[in-house]
């Protein structure tokens, strides 16, 4: 009875196939398109730039201001509303701290950094594609950052541990535990941890490892679109 | 002993491990976590001796001392006025600054820089809290009448002008405009309007094309297509925009 073949033939531990570009929105000053599996996520980075309201600056630092949408069509078919409202508040405000901790806006006192995310098309794992696609805009925009971020999300269905669950999957009809993250590699750190459902506590710790393993997997595929971008100006010489 | 991970002078992404050890030194761009120097940003890894440091290839401007930029009016103070450089802060250009022309008490500062006005400048000071500071006192810098602006990406400024100029001076010589290029990545022409066009076609393919070698015998040859053959006078003058 137990899961043991996942509904889109994947083995347990594999993610969706990812594309990733970095630099597709010209007037932004960085950009990124990430798609894993059916989701598709374009972020686009504006700034530093001058922050209003005035009240908003922070004399001590710069800040960081995501803001994350889904497209009307994005969804299953039934139109989804366009704009802020409970769920997208909140996604925004996580990406922000899964992002916070590994920019540096010190050098950037009273400005902000602006990040839109926007979801033409999405099977789930929506909040994680966004996550990856900011961070390759972030560093595509030349912001100071110790390293890039990357998302994925992490699970049960029916007690099997799987990663990078679908819309399928995290609708099935059993018991599901859903739990997104993001990671930052270079100290090994989660900069996000949400769940929906139910794990227990040894199952967590396994699944989490898991996610950390996909996570440097998704990194090297950021790390690749980043670079072949600037491959060419790589050889500039001054 | 300390080695390095990446080549010299490759495209290192933040996170990257660049070098291992300490012979190595963090400079721009870089920093050490435990044995090993990791990029801070995404750029160029250079190595200058032990340190090692990251040349950015994006990003906004930033103000830094001595730098001369193109700045536009944007507000008129009791005792001077607010620029608009490019860039997420404004800067100051304060009356003794700005001339050394006597200034009446009261007098209408607008009869100097009005708003709107674009304006050569140079950085004298920036804060930690990135308040700016300007001078119109010095060669070169003045207000600009006619002519057009052009904005291009702040980090390739350093191509479009060339070595000791080169760059600009070729396409001053081809389009017989005046060019003055702005370390903001602002660029003001002025010539004929048929002139300007081309110019500005120029600069756009230096901005396009900043990476590839031989960039400038490319450009003397695309000039030629465009404006038949010029003289190719070395400059006179060691030009306003360093």
């Amino acid at each position: 009875m137990a899961y043991t073949k996942r509904v889109d033939g994947r083995k347990q531990k594999e993610i969706r196939p990812i594309t990733a570009q970095a630099g597709v929105i010209k007037n932004a000053d960085g950009s990124a398109y990430f798609k894993i599996g059916n989701t598709v996520a374009y972020a686009a980075v504006y700034g530093p730039r001058e922050l209003h309201p005035k009240f908003m600056q922070d004399p001590s630092t710069g800040i960081l201001r995501c803001n994350y949408n889904m497209m009307p069509f994005a969804g299953m078919g039934n139109r989804v509303r366009p704009g802020q409202n409970r769920r997208a508040k909140e996604i925004s405000m996580v990406t922000e701290k899964a992002l916070l901790p590994v920019v540096d806006l010190k050098e950037f006192p009273n400005a902000v950094v602006d990040v839109f995310i926007e979801l033409p098309q999405t099977d789930a794992g929506s909040r994680c594609a966004g996550i990856c696609a900011a961070s390759i805009a972030l560093a595509d925009a030349g912001i100071p950052m110790k390293d890039l971020v990357s998302a994925v999300s992490v699970g049960t269905v029916d007690g099997t541990i799987i990663v990078d669950l679908d819309y399928m999957e995290e609708a099935y009809d059993a018991s599901v535990a859903d739990i997104p993250i993001a990671y930052i590699p270079s100290t090994d750190e989660l900069s996000l941890l949400q769940m929906d459902g139910e794990i227990t506590k040894d199952t967590l710790l396994e699944a989490l490892e898991l996610g950390k393993q996909a996570c440097r997997e998704i990194i090297e595929i950021q790390k690749k679109a980043l670079k072949e971008k600037y491959l060419v100006s790589g050889e500039e010489n001054e | 002993m300390g080695n390095l991970l990446v080549q010299e002078r490759t495209v290192v992404v933040p996170g990257e491990k660049i070098a291992e050890g300490l012979d190595y030194l963090p400079a721009n761009g870089a920093y050490r976590k435990d044995d090993f120097i990791l990029a801070g940003r995404l750029g160029l890894l250079t190595v200058d001796g032990r340190a090692v440091k990251i040349i950015p290839l994006s990003g906004r401007y930033m103000p830094k001392r001595n730098d001369i930029i193109i700045g536009k009016v944007i507000d008129v103070t009791i005792s001077g006025w607010r620029f608009e450089i490019n860039c997420a802060y404004s800067a100051m250009l304060s009356m003794k600054d700005a001339t050394s022309d006597f200034i009446q008490r009261g007098a209408d500062l607008r009869q100097f820089f009005d708003l709107g006005d674009m304006v050569v400048a140079k950085i004298v000071n920036v804060t930690s809290q990135k308040l700016v500071d300007l001078t119109t006192k010095g060669p070169g810098l003045r207000k600009l009448y006619g002519g057009r602006i052009v904005y291009v990406n702040c980090n390739k400024v350093p191509r479009v002008i060339g070595k000791q100029g080169s760059m600009v001076s070729l396409i001053k010589n081809a389009t017989g405009c005046k060019i003055i290029v702005g370390q903001n990545g602002v660029i003001w022409i002025d010539g004929e309007p048929k002139n300007e066009v081309i110019a500005i076609e120029a600069i756009r393919k230096i901005e396009e094309e900043s990476h590839t070698s031989g960039l400038t015998d490319r450009m003397t040859e695309y000039l030629e297509s465009k404006c038949g053959k010029f003289k190719q006078e070395q400059e006179e003058q060691p030009q306003e925009e360093q």
